[in-house]
């Protein structure tokens, strides 16, 4: 067996996320690479939710749209994922609630009732049955709940003991011989990246899918050391962070498009007063309210041009958890070199999924910006070879910190001098340049697959795992941009040269990226585009990728 | 305009002053810069006060005094203040704020700074009109306020920043007058002072907009002439409401309407514990290890 997908369906409250979770680290610790993806409707009970487990023996970054084992709660999860089931698939489902023609028939709901355990408990008693399937040892699944719940432990235990002793033994899953890695969401990376990089307040307002940020910090607290703010709207937490960045501190605030452009104001003083703060913008299916839990890959254009005035920024898009954890943190310690705003671009299939993840906590350092070590005289926006101006914090003796929202001279006053406004102008634009010198040494664009194809595929974000995987089956070139901002054209030059396909693959219906290429002077010869408010799944983009180039 | 004995001409900046000849801005930046260099001589460090304004006027100050400020944008004085705070509890943080700023703009951060108990001070130059952008009407102006927005007058009831404040669970809150130096330097010290959120509005005639000087100079009296209790709820809700913020009747108190002690957020939040230039063992390995 080279992998297994697992669906579990049911009604939101039903703990179908936490069974999700549970399944997934039980087959992490036995050996395999997961990914988890989570789809749930706006309400907090009812509805349809569920959960894929993909389980793999090689490194997975996303899921497929065939179900080897599903756990149906009730008919609606069996009706809506017809398409997913075939024969040879494995039907666990509660003959109390649903009817289906053929499978494994638990009756969960009266077993839990006849125990009297709390109804949650249906997904430990789903991990215990899904151990008997496999045949994974029952001592596994007892130590992982032991871990898991503080609370409870007896009844998920009994719980996971009956789900254990009613199902058959179908498979055989083998244990691998590999250690068990850390999954992580790919908020809970971003939120990683940015403590390692020396973050010190978070400041948010909640927005789905940027939510799980704010509470992963508080959260952890104490054990990451950054403090979180909750302010009264976004307006606010930006201009918190922004405050507290001018004071000396590492700020970092996250939401999702409405959230963000809410936060342009902030975002363009942060250009014109040159203040380090980091946004992370996690994207749902816009525009407005749109279709909040679920994702879309709509804000690229409006992350690179938002605020009003011309400005620089840095803008970069992690495609799975290894670079959210990596390019949070290296972006984070660029807006502090360069003193200007930085985003890093998620979504809700970024966010909220979980990966096997492997980090190197070693690669992500946090340098010390440009410090003022003179006692007196100083100049906030004091000219530099490379427009970067040394920082000094206020209360520090003899030195006037004066920022401002206003153009300004040197010193920090208001100008509206002619010369002097061109001349602070140039001041800023000579920064991008230094940082494109920076950027040139980093991996701003990343290659996959087949590297000497000439059919290349190109994408950003999320798309990360789908692309790689499907590259690699397909023998063709993947080539993932990370850096989206400043445009990391001098490397596209060398990746893209013998393309004679390039296809551009994006989660949002105008092809933002292409638009975008174009502008720098590539062709895009393609674009396959899926903007149904979900991600693609590997078999899908083959066919898609298939129907384009046979 | 009162002359003082200490020479506040160190805290002046070589920027152009642009404000219009007469304006009571003028005033509030004098004692301004002198109830700073008072407080450093009972202590306070000049490298320990940040400024911060929002857009109008009345923001301009902060080019005027050489001291540590940001200079942020329209309504937005609040947070820039919070977050400069929580970053650094040492730093003492003054907001200058227009009522375009405080009361239209960015009311929410107002309400809310108040009930937190924010420590910071935040001085209101109510001139009662949007005066930089040629002077429309504010939530401040009185009924019947013409300007270039409302040539017929303006409909809307202004309300009254005083009784908000008080009732949104601001531990300090006054009032002053623009046309009184001596006592709004008492009154922004005070406020300085005062552990919490201070509120310190300052009526502030507009020379070119809307001057009601006379009406305030007829009008306006002092509650420490009055005996008045300033940690009495109920009595300072009743002076803040005797006047509504029209332009022909009430008499105006200035002074302190009500001063408490609270817990501030940032106590709250900081736990003490600092932001800046703390250093904590980070527990990655820990976490790693939980979500295996
Ligand atoms: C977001 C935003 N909206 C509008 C303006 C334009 N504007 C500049 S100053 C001002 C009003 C200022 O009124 P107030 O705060 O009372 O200050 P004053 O000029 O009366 O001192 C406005 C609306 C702006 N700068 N920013
Ligand atoms: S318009 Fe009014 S507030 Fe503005 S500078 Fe002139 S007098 Fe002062
Ligand atoms: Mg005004």
């Amino acid at each position: 067996m080279k992998e297994i997908s697992i669906l579990i369906g049911g009604q939101a409250g039903e703990g179908i996320k936490q069974g999700g979770n549970l399944i997934a680290r039980l087959f992490n610790r036995y050996g395999w690479n997961v990914f988890v993806y989570e789809d749930y409707p706006s309400l907090i009970k009812g509805g349809h939710n569920f959960s894929i487990i993909r389980a793999a023996r090689k490194p997975i970054k996303s899921h497929k749209s065939k179900i080897d084992i599903l756990f149906a709660f009730n008919q609606d999860t069996l009706k809506i994922h017809q398409k997913r089931i075939d024969k040879e698939t494995i039907v666990v489902y509660d003959p109390q609630e649903t009817e289906y023609k053929r499978g494994i028939k638990i009756e969960m709901d009266k077993i839990i009732q006849e125990q009297k355990l709390p109804s949650f408990t249906k997904n430990t008693l789903v991990l215990g049955a899904t151990a008997k399937i496999l045949n994974i040892n029952f001592g596994l699944v007892k130590k992982l709940i032991k871990e898991v719940f503080k609370n409870y432990q007896r009844e998920n235990l009994l719980a996971a003991e009956l789900g254990y002793n009613l199902a058959p033994n179908i498979l055989n899953l083998p244990r691998l011989r590999k250690a068990p890695k850390p999954l992580l969401t790919g908020n809970e990376a971003i939120a990683l990246g940015a403590a390692k990089a020396g973050l010190k307040l978070y400041v948010a307002y909640p927005m789905t899918p940027a939510t799980s940020i704010l509470h992963f910090f508080a959260h952890y607290e104490d054990k990451l050391g950054v403090k979180t703010v909750q302010p009264e709207n976004e307006i606010a937490a930006v201009l918190i962070a922004e405050g507290a960045a001018y004071a000396g501190v590492r700020s970092m605030v996250g939401t999702s498009g409405g959230g963000f452009a809410l936060m342009n104001e902030a975002l363009s003083m942060a250009g014109q007063a040159e203040i380090p703060v980091l946004f992370i913008l996690s994207q749902r299916v816009g525009p407005s309210t749109g279709v909040p839990t679920y994702t879309m890959q709509g804000d690229l254009l409006f992350a690179l041009n938002a605020g009003h005035g011309e400005f620089q920024r840095i803008v970069a898009a992690p495609g799975n958890t290894r670079q959210a954890f990596y390019l949070t943190g290296e972006v984070l310690d660029l807006v502090w070199k360069y003193q200007m705003p930085g985003i890093i671009l998620s979504d809700k299939h970024l966010s909220e999924s979980t990966f096997s993840t492997e980090i190197d906590l070693r690669e992500v350092k946090m340098e010390k910006p440009k410090l003022w070590k003179e006692k007196g005289g100083y100049k906030r926006y004091l000219f530099t070879e490379d427009g970067v101006s040394s920082l000094a914090f206020p209360g520090t003796k003899n030195n006037v910190v004066k920022a401002t929202s206003y153009e300004h001279d040197e010193y920090g006053i208001t100008t509206e001098d002619a010369q002097r406004i061109k001349k602070m102008i140039d001041k800023r634009a000579k920064k991008k340049e230094a940082l494109i010198e920076e950027l040139k040494k980093k991996e701003t664009v990343k290659v996959y697959g087949n590297k000497r194809s000439k059919i290349v595929l190109i994408g950003w974000g999320s798309t990360q795992g789908v692309l790689e995987e499907v590259a690699e089956e397909l023998k063709v070139k993947f080539v993932q941009i990370q850096y989206l901002e400043p445009f990391p054209k001098w490397e596209l030059e060398k990746v893209l040269k013998n393309a004679a396909e390039i296809i551009d693959v994006e989660n949002n219906s105008t092809g933002q990226l292409a638009t975008i290429l174009r502008s720098h002077g590539f062709n895009p010869t393609r674009k396959i585009l899926k903007y149904d408010a979900r991600p693609f799944t590997t078999d899908e983009l083959i066919k898609k990728i298939w129907q384009e180039i046979k | 305009m009162a002359r003082n004995k200490i020479d506040s001409s160190i805290l002046d900046t070589y920027a152009q002053n642009t404000w219009c000849p007469g304006c009571f801005n003028f005033v509030i930046e004098g004692v301004v810069k002198e109830a700073i260099l008072e407080l450093t001589k009972k202590g306070l460090k000049i490298e320990d006060f940040v400024l911060v304004s929002g857009i109008g006027c009345h923001a301009k100050i902060v080019d005027y005094i050489n001291t540590n400020s940001f200079y942020s944008i329209h309504g937005r004085v609040i947070p820039v203040a919070t977050g400069i705070k929580l970053a650094n509890p040492n730093l003492k943080v003054i907001g200058f704020e227009g009522d375009g700023d405080a009361y239209n703009e960015g009311i929410a951060h107002l309400v809310s700074a108040a009930r937190k108990n924010t420590d910071i001070t935040v001085v209101i130059h109510d001139n009662r009109v949007f005066a930089l952008t040629t002077g429309q009407y504010t939530a401040t102006s009185p009924i019947g306020f013409k300007g270039k927005s409302t040539p017929q007058g303006s409909l809307e009831r202004p309300f009254n920043p005083i009784e908000l404040m008080i009732a949104s669970g601001a531990t300090f809150v006054a009032r002053s007058y623009a046309g009184n130096p001596a006592h709004l330097k008492r009154i922004l010290k005070k406020a300085i002072e005062h552990k919490g959120f201070s509120f310190v509005e300052v009526l502030q005639p507009c020379v070119s907009f809307f001057n009601p000087a006379k009406f305030y100079n007829e009008k306006i009296y002092k509650l420490e002439d009055i005996n008045h209790n300033s940690s009495n709820y109920k009595e300072a809700l009743a002076r803040a409401r005797e006047w509504d913020y029209s332009d022909s009747k009430g008499d105006i108190p200035i002074g302190i309407f009500y001063q408490v002690q609270r817990t501030t957020y940032e106590e709250m939040i900081l736990k003490g514990k600092k932001l800046l230039n703390s250093k904590i063992s980070q527990k990655f390995q820990e976490i790693l290890r939980e979500k295996i």
